[in-house]
């Protein structure tokens, strides 16, 4: 079966030097995207048909290129193929949404020969089984999403984010050779090899916080992730929902496979490095998209939150494993995976709903919009549930992971170690924080952008998009919904990936009465949200049709009352500062150091009075500014070099061979 | 000592931090001194139920000293002097609440840390115990840093006091440091609190001179 | 028979959480009246109010969208569907494994969400200021309630409210410093969530410090009414959830018999005019807050939730 997941590939590398001359064709945009369709797919089905299959199989295979003396190994194992179902699923939703969204693209020829190819590069990642392969296609992938990132090449904004895309992604790649290199000791690539050498506990904490850095600057952990916020908004909205839906999952999946399967059992203190990055991570990332207005960085500041979530969740599984307590690990492992699904799923979608506004208004500013649930009323109902799916409310997928997570949370207090004793707490308190952040944030983005009155022309005219597009967002709402009523039959999907990965599954869900999940016993705790949908449809259209029928039914119109005050100007509205200022006061003060500077004008005078609000991002100023800083310093230093003679050219080449020879000889 | 002695004796210490965290909350001079009162009450009532339950009966003279002292005296004598300087307003934290409530549950956090692991072999009750003075002691000394005000700097040391006395009466077997420490305790805290009267003064003296100087349109 | 009993228990609760209610509110007015030395409206005003605005005719602002008369029953069966699951006479409840305590929670999350969203559909200065305010008092008001429960959860060693009331219930749990804490958290968290004193002020209208009647300013008639019957529930599902939790005696058990849920029923209601008369004493003898010392106040419930999920942490007999 792997030959046909190899071939789907090979399938999408071929689609790419194909792009090239389809983009000057009219209709080329949708045969291209149609073929990225049809093959996605085809690697969704395959790697579901191995997920599910009872026997659990591992299919390899080696191809001979690459390293001479290796090949390339490529393996689907059952985490590698319920990746793969993430990343097709993804695929597949965003080249449906392109079918519509692409045809409107301006620059296709700078966009259609690397789509395939980006989509090519994350599956040969996940599907990978040797550093060398994995890390050539890691590299494929970075750099093919650059190239799309800068495909507006136009605006200055989308140069900068490539440039600091294209840096952090080189630090990201050296960071994870470095981590492969010290894995592989004597020299064997191999993934197999890996598994079966026994590093020292110095050497694999250094693979630790290597991977950390690497996987990790990748899915955008604070402190590194300045990049996404910049990069992932500034590609066309198919793109950015797959950086931000799928890419950031690839890069989980790196983590997971170094970390939970590559590296020897993990030591106690490796649970509290990656919670206290994950805690902070989801509370910062949320706190940074409340602050700003701009819809598609919004949504990039989320995806940090919720890679927060992610990897903390990530980090309770490694806390349980190394102590031993593998079905809570399981229990914790299952939530991140789940969550990896759920957000590709919600974040996919809003992306797509973000993609839409900007195609029918031009707008990503959301001071700009407003009232678009009028004109795009099956857009609106879209990005609405992914809104509420991602703010983690029941019954949307987004609660059922967040709620497996304060599970395996409530189960911590039997961890022997003092210093996970304080630090879990903690890091609850920080996701208990986030999930009402999002909620906040998520009000926000739907209330400014589609409720309210329009707040300039160009969303006042908006008109409803095309077919394609909807078709992707409802497909992906109902998955939604889906995951988050029948979490059952997911979670027991997962199961072979739980064994393989922490040594223990989660008990059977499907089957339970009225399919609850039940992730320890019925006496500690139980959910079900097909029973809670169910009661709210029922509750709500029963006391809907008993008052129409009972009271009153009667309805007008009129003008909007305003405790008396209306006013028709739109700009009365709250806007997307204002309606965030609460919480920049509250929290802001000391985490961006926000400063509200009011100045009246003197008595008498006719000035109109201003408002302005400094924000800085403390990360960027405190961390990146003085290394950019100390770079460019030694850059200006050393650019006496490039003004040399001849013969000093020589001479330094010479000097440093004699160096060389030098510390070879000694 | 049967469960629901146990039970108590932790509700009242518990209590005890918990009044420390009010006292951390208050912004308000007034409000301060009568959180203060609150505070020296729980530990009297603390006390008196250590000597019931230990049958101690010095320990009420100690808890009456702590009733009438620190819960009635002291805060009366404090309100005047208050009244006398005329500084019943906001009180100027040098740190937000948010942030000094943070650092306080840090410092909770790790009293308990240190006093669990440092005695494990000790008697459930006297552990936990310490612990809560710890807090207790360590929330007095963060009331103190974070206020720049003399009175509420004289009320953070005396809620520091409180839980030192706190931890001498949860201790079985220390009578005698117990009389010692209360009786050095009060008058430790009536010299600190003479030499705080002059600061007030001073530092009075000098914040009128900021307010001069606002005047004069020089940021303070 | 049992099958039976326990169908016509859950169903009497979920009729007696929506029949009491308005009872409960009338009831805090009245004793507020009264304690102001003022007569007060009647203790079935409440009722009369709701009926009269069901009879009316729906005003609908003209920009408002369909999402703005959608989410009139979209709050009401969430809050609804999240009191019918807190016990209140007996503490078996045939559903209640269907969403344990942090589901209930979401559930309200839920409602409070579009809430939010309906303050600013209409496009009004208000509505939004209602909206914004709401979050940031739910960013920390969420959490802390979270926390809370966390904490006790792992005193209970269950999320499920059932269980945790019967744990409470039983002799073994005594006085915890740590469920003290949580209490008084939860107080703190149950004034903000109602919009009681200090944080928000149910009786004004036309006042800038206003948080929840300014994000409902746009509704009338049955939308009004509804939203009103759910802040009503959500004030008895608080009280019935402190009281489920802090003193679950006299909750009849699921397989008890007739007698059993007669006198729970008594308590609760008991239970109930003790908290609405404990409501209304505290909100007399208190002045509402500024908008920006909310923060401070639920910020110090968070702590607390916080400091009683961490004793539970480090030492298992806090």
């Amino acid at each position: 079966m792997i030959s046909v997941a190899l071939w789907a590939v090979a399938a999408l590398l071929l689609l790419a030097p194909a792009g090239i001359a389809l983009s000057v064709h009219p209709r080329g945009s949708t045969v291209l995207y149609g073929g990225c369709l049809v093959v996605t797919l085809t690697l969704a089905v395959t790697a579901l048909i191995n997920l599910l299959d009872p026997f659990h199989p591992t299919w390899d295979a080696t191809l001979p290129v690459g390293l001479p003396w290796l090949g390339a190994h490529f393996r689907i194992d059952a985490l590698s193929a319920f990746f793969l179902v993430v990343v097709n699923l993804g695929g597949a939703a965003a080249s449906l949404f392109a079918l519509g969204y692409g045809r409107h693209e301006d620059s296709q020829g700078r966009v259609l020969p690397f789509y395939p190819a980006y989509l090519a590069g994350m599956n040969i990642v996940v599907m990978a089984n040797d550093a060398f392969s994995f890390l050539v296609a890691w590299e494929f992938m970075s750099l093919t999403s650059w190239a799309l990132v800068v495909s507006h090449h136009r605006e200055a904004e989308n140069v900068r984010a490539g440039y600091v895309y294209l840096l952090m992604a080189s630090f990201g790649t050296l960071c994870l050779l470095l981590a492969f290199g010290v894995l592989a000791g004597g020299g064997n690539y191999d993934f197999d090899a890996m598994r079966a050498a026994h590093p020292s506990a110095a050497l694999a904490s250094l693979v630790l916080m290597l991977v950390l850095l690497g996987a990790g600057s990748k899915a955008g952990l604070v402190p590194l992730h300045a990049w996404l916020p910049l990069a992932h908004p500034a590609a066309p909205s198919h793109v950015s929902a797959l950086m931000s839906g799928v890419m950031t999952k690839v890069a989980v999946y790196g983590f997971v496979r170094i970390v939970f399967d590559l590296l020897p059992a993990p030591e106690w203190w490796w649970s509290m490095v990656v919670l206290a990055v994950g805690g902070p991570t989801a509370t910062m990332g949320v706190l940074y998209a409340l602050m700003q207005r701009d819809i598609k960085r919004v949504l990039a500041y989320s995806t940090i939150e919720n890679i927060g979530i992610i990897f903390t969740g990530l980090g309770l599984a490694l806390a349980f494993k190394a102590e031993g307590l593998d079905w809570v690990a399981a229990l914790a492992f299952t939530a991140a995976m789940l969550h990896v699904l759920n957000h590709a799923l919600f974040k996919s979608l809003l992306f797509f709903g973000a993609g839409a506004v900007l195609h029918a208004t031009g707008e990503r500013d959301m001071e700009k919009l407003g009232g678009l649930i009028h004109r795009m009323p099956q857009t609106a109902f879209a990005v609405l549930i992914g809104c509420v799916a991602i703010s983690a409310l029941p019954p949307f997928n987004g609660f059922v992971s967040e709620w497996l997570t304060f599970q395996a949370i409530l189960l911590s207090p039997q961890l022997p170690s003092w210093g996970l004793k304080l630090i879990i707490p903690a890091v609850g308190g920080l996701l208990a924080l986030a999930a009402a952040f999002a909620a906040a944030c998520f009000v926000k983005l739907f209330g400014i952008s589609f409720l309210g009155r329009a707040r300039s022309p160009c969303a006042a005219e908006a008109n409803e998009t095309d077919h394609f597009s909807l078709g992707a967002m409802f497909l992906l709402a109902f998955f939604c919904l889906i995951t988050g009523i029948l979490p059952g039959f997911f979670i027991d999907a997962l199961a072979p990936v739980s064994k393989a990965m922490v040594g223990n599954v989660m008990p059977h869900q499907v089957g339970l009465e009225w399919l609850t999940i039940v992730p320890i016993a019925e006496s500690r705790s139980s959910y079900n949200g097909l029973l809670v949908f169910l009661f709210v449809v029922i509750c709500g259209s029963a006391a809907a049709s008993a008052i129409h029928r009972l009271a009153s039914d009667r309805l007008r119109r009129g003008p909007a009352w305003d405790c008396g005050y209306p006013d028709p100007n739109p700009a009365i509205q709250y806007s997307a500062s204002s309606f965030s200022q609460p919480i920049r006061r509250v929290f802001g003060s000391v985490i961006f150091a926000a400063r509200e500077i009011g100045e009246m004008p003197p008595p008498s005078s006719a000035a109109p009075a201003r408002l302005t609000v400094e924000v800085h991002d403390l990360i960027w100023n405190g961390l990146y500014a003085p290394i950019a800083k100390g770079i460019g310093f030694a850059t200006e230093r050393l650019n006496v070099l490039q003004f040399l003679t001849i013969r000093r050219y020589l001479t330094l080449v010479f000097v440093a061979l004699i160096v060389l020879l030098l510390v070879v000889a000694l | 000592m049967s469960g629901l002695q146990f039970d108590i004796a932790h509700l009242l210490a518990g209590s005890l931090v918990l009044a420390s965290f009010v006292m951390l909350y208050q912004d308000r001079l007034y409000s301060l001194l009568n959180v203060y009162a609150m505070h020296a009450t729980v530990l009297a009532m603390s006390v008196a139920w250590q000597a019931f339950v230990q049958e101690a009966p010095h320990l009420y003279l100690t808890a009456s000293i702590a009733l009438v002292f620190k819960a009635i005296i002291i805060p009366v004598a404090l309100h005047r002097i208050i009244v006398r300087l005329g500084i019943h307003r906001e009180i100027e934290t040098a740190v937000g609440v948010g942030l000094t409530m943070m650092a306080g549950i840090g410092l909770v956090a790790l009293s308990m840390v240190v006093m669990l692991r440092v005695t494990p072999g000790a008697d459930a009750l006297a552990r936990e115990d310490l612990a809560f003075s710890l807090s207790v002691v360590l929330l007095g000394l963060l009331i103190m840093v974070t206020r720049r005000n003399a009175v509420s700097q004289v009320v953070g040391f005396m809620s520091l006091e409180n839980g030192l006395v706190l931890a001498a009466t949860g201790a079985k077997g220390m009578p005698l440091v117990v009389e010692i420490s209360v009786a050095f305790s009060v008058l430790i805290a009536f010299i600190v609190i003479g030499i705080f009267l002059f600061r007030i003064r001073e530092r009075f003296d000098s914040v009128d001179v900021q307010a001069l100087d606002r005047f004069r349109g020089e940021r303070g | 028979m049992t099958t039976l009993r326990d169908i016509l228990s859950q169903g009497a609760q979920m009729f007696l959480v929506l029949l009491l209610a308005p009872l409960l509110t009338g009831f805090v007015r009245k004793v507020k009246a009264r304690l102001l030395r003022r007569r007060g409206p009647p203790l079935l005003q409440p009722y009369r109010d709701l009926i009269r605005l069901m009879r009316k005719d729906v005003v609908l602002a003209e920009n408002a969208s369909w999402l703005f008369r959608v989410i009139p029953y979209l709050i009401f069966a969430g809050t609804w569907v999240a009191a019918s699951l807190v016990p209140t006479f007996g503490s078996g409840l045939l559903f209640s494994w269907t969403a344990d305590l942090i589901a209930i929670i979401a559930l309200l999350g839920s409602a409070r969400f579009f809430q939010a969203l309906a303050g600013m559909d209409v496009g009004t200065a208000f509505g939004g200021i209602g909206s914004s305010r709401e979050v940031m008092i739910a960013s920390l008001a969420e959490p802390a309630i979270l926390i809370t429960v966390f904490g006790v959860a792992m005193i209970a060693g269950s999320t499920q409210l059932s269980r945790i009331a019967e744990f409470m219930g039983s002799s073994e749990v005594g006085l915890r410093v740590s469920l003290g804490l949580a209490l008084v958290a939860l107080i703190i968290v149950a004034l903000a969530e109602n919009a009681r004193i200090p944080v928000d002020n149910p009786a004004t209208h036309l006042e800038l410090t206003m948080v929840h009647e300014a994000m409902v300013l746009e509704y009338s008639g049955r939308h009004l009414a509804l939203i009103d019957l759910s802040s009503e529930l959500k004030l008895l599902l608080y009280v019935s959830l402190i009281a489920c939790i802090f003193v679950p005696w006299g909750a009849a058990p699921a397989d008890s018999g007739i007698q059993a849920f007669v006198f729970g029923a008594a308590l609760y209601f008991g239970k109930l005019a003790a908290g609405g008369f404990l409501l209304a004493l505290f909100e007399t003898s208190i002045a509402k807050m500024r908008v920006f010392r909310i923060p401070e106040f639920l910020g110090a419930a968070l702590m607390l939730a916080l400091l009683a999920t961490l004793l539970r942490f480090v030492s298992g007999s806090l």
